[in-house]
């Protein structure tokens, strides 16, 4: 099978920031910052960035092109041909998991946007819920089902075909393959989207002040509420906590995403500029475009009287009275949330392709029979999410365990493979040439220079040498600092209603979620001896 | 906690230190971008660039690992 390859430089940018950015950079960051300290969240926000997302992106990066140039793709192949062990390969199986269970429900949430964006072009929103706020609320709980179970299944019912429609593209273009299906699509979508942000951006800042009635609910008091830096909250450990949590799940760092991306790039590939324009990108769509939008547009209509609980309820409740409320609000209620559906878009094609890459790898299938079979997977999933639709329990449950816990799990996986595996024989190897030194210590330096080297090849900007240090002590203890925080604040009550008698949902999600884990442990296991022929092969013929 | 538990909070306009977090938060990004983007676009295309490096650069011994 020929090696897939991206078609050029940009190309591989753009997808890699696309598999980024998502609702999380217009709805979750705005909301992250304005209740941890507003401006003063900035300060634990870009030490964040430097310590933890960028330093870990580059650790991706290096990783996926070492692993593709031996003809690994996927994870668990990544992971095996990293680190000279039976079990590495079945720490891999995270990288398939995440994505794959993450894309069952983010397609959902993908949907609704697409939906309405719909309902915007049509009109029938503005017509059915005018500018209150209640009506909004039971529009989008009826749409996705909220109110029972089962609510939104049936062919009347719209979510059912823009589900469709979602699930149909996203096959398409994933079938197209990397070049011709997802850089295709990514330098189409990236420059679209930037265009409809900066729309709704200028139409927002010129808003001044609406009602003259209220002159606290202008443009100014809507940055302020933002921006104003409460610089008390810096005291506070959870605006640490939430300021690593932002950069950590913005920047796609511990999806198996970026490995997979990376690993078709060329042996003499440049990764360092080209991982940190990646996060570049995200972070122009996260501060400079999330951070003037959401917020500000919101207070400069509803002031303090949102009830707002969740991202749903500021990206699918409030932002549609917000755009009622505003001169030609049909127009840009259509442009964000169209923007918001090519945002998933560009999301939810990563999520596919590391488990594409794991069945043509793994079983030399050929793309028409992984595509179909990861087709039955993601239909039966995401069938999950839409039936199971009361409260969102299903949507929630996978969220949790797989989009926040098991990412955690993964991202520390990665970063120890990186700082002390990937590149640890080459360090003996040249530390037993020096007999007399301190031979561990000997060994540590040349593996440190050895993945400074593999960093380098090919690059056109140089990673400072303190990223070697940060990554190997700082970003394991940082990221290990936030699980533990997150197990402590949010484990005991997740496990305490789990074990409550209404939680049949949420335990028959799990199960799901155990038995497709389980599932992967064995595919895996099939492939193994496969790949290990393969990187013997490899040895021999050097 | 809840993070939109702020929306309980007072509205101010916003005051010079929102607005110098703001442009510098702003600012910081947007030069990144534009240095990156810069590098980037100018550098030739990637299958032209790989007959200008024939031999590696950096010989990384990288299949001892």
């Amino acid at each position: 099978m020929a090696r897939e390859q991206w078609g050029s430089r940009i190309g591989v940018i753009l997808a890699v920031a696309g598999s980024a950015v998502g609702l999380g950079n217009f709805l979750r960051f705005p909301g992250n910052a304005a209740a941890n300290g507003g401006g003063a969240f900035m300060i634990p926000y870009f030490l964040s960035l430097l310590l933890l997302g960028i330093p870990l992106c580059w650790a991706e990066w290096n990783m996926g092109r070492f692993g593709g140039v031996r003809g690994f793709h996927s994870c668990p192949g990544i992971f095996n041909a990293i680190w000279r062990t039976p079990m590495s390969k079945y720490f891999g199986a995270l990288g398939l998991i995440i994505p794959l269970v993450i894309y069952m429900f983010y397609v959902v949430i993908e949907a609704w946007c697409l939906g309405y964006a719909y309902y915007y072009v049509t009109g029938s929103i503005v017509e059915e819920c005018g500018k209150d706020a209640t009506q909004y609320d039971a529009f989008f709980k009826s749409f996705v089902g909220q109110n029972a179970d089962g609510s939104a299944v049936g062919f009347g019912n719209l979510l059912i075909w823009v589900v469709l429609i979602t699930f149909v593209l996203n096959f398409i273009l994933i079938y197209r393959g990397i070049t011709r299906g997802i850089e295709t699509f990514c330098k189409i979508a990236m420059p679209i989207m930037v265009i409809c942000a900066l729309c709704v951006l200028v139409r927002v800042l010129t808003l001044g002040t609406p009602d003259p009635e209220k002159p606290d609910q202008s443009v100014l008091g809507g940055l302020g509420f933002m921006w104003n830096p409460n610089l008390k909250a810096l005291w506070e450990p959870e605006t640490w906590m939430a300021a690593a949590g932002q950069i950590f799940f913005s920047i796609s760092v511990g999806f198996g995403i970026i490995v997979n991306y990376a690993s078709y790039l060329r042996r003499n590939d440049d990764i360092v500029l080209s991982g940190l324009t990646a996060a570049t990108t995200n972070e122009f769509f996260e501060v400079c475009l999330g951070g003037l939008i959401t917020l500000p547009a919101a207070v400069i209509f509803l002031g303090t009287s949102m009830n707002i609980n969740s991202t749903f309820d500021l990206g699918f409740k409030s932002l549609p009275v917000v755009f009622a409320n505003m001169p030609l609000g049909q127009f840009f209620g259509f442009v964000w949330f169209f923007m918001l559906f090519l945002a998933a878009m560009t999301s939810s094609l990563s999520m596919l392709q590391p488990v594409i890459a794991f069945f043509e790898e793994g079983f030399d299938l050929p793309r028409k029979a992984s595509v179909a079979i990861l087709g039955m997977l993601g239909l039966v999933g995401s069938g999950i999410v839409i039936y199971f639709s009361k409260d969102l329990i299903a949507l929630d449950t996978f969220d949790f365990w797989v989009g926040t816990a098991l990412i955690y799990v993964l991202a520390m996986i990665q970063v120890f493979m990186y700082s002390y595996i990937f590149g640890s024989r080459a360090g003996w190897t040249e530390a037993i040439k020096h007999p007399g030194q301190y031979v561990r210590a000997t060994a540590s330096r040349k593996a440190n220079e050895w993945r400074q080297k593999q960093a380098h090849i090919g690059a056109h900007i140089r990673i400072p040498n303190v990223v070697t240090f940060v990554l190997k002590y700082i970003s394991p203890l940082f990221l290990l600092t936030i699980f533990v925080a997150w197990c402590v604040q949010k484990l005991p009550d997740r496990i305490r209603a789990l074990q409550e008698e209404e939680a049949t949902t949420a335990v028959g999600c799990l199960m799901f979620i155990g038995g497709l884990f389980v599932f992967m442990i064995l595919l895996i296991g099939l492939a193994g001896p496969g790949w290990e022929r393969r990187l013997r092969k490899q040895r021999a013929a050097k | 906690m809840n993070p939109y538990i702020f929306l309980l909070s007072e509205v101010k306009p916003i005051n010079s230190a929102g607005w110098a977090v703001m442009v510098m938060s702003i600012g910081v990004v947007l030069v990144l971008a534009v240095y990156c983007f810069t590098k980037v676009l100018r550098l030739p295309p990637v299958d032209v660039e790989e007959h200008l490096r024939a031999p590696l650069d950096i010989d990384a011994s990288d299949m001892e690992l």
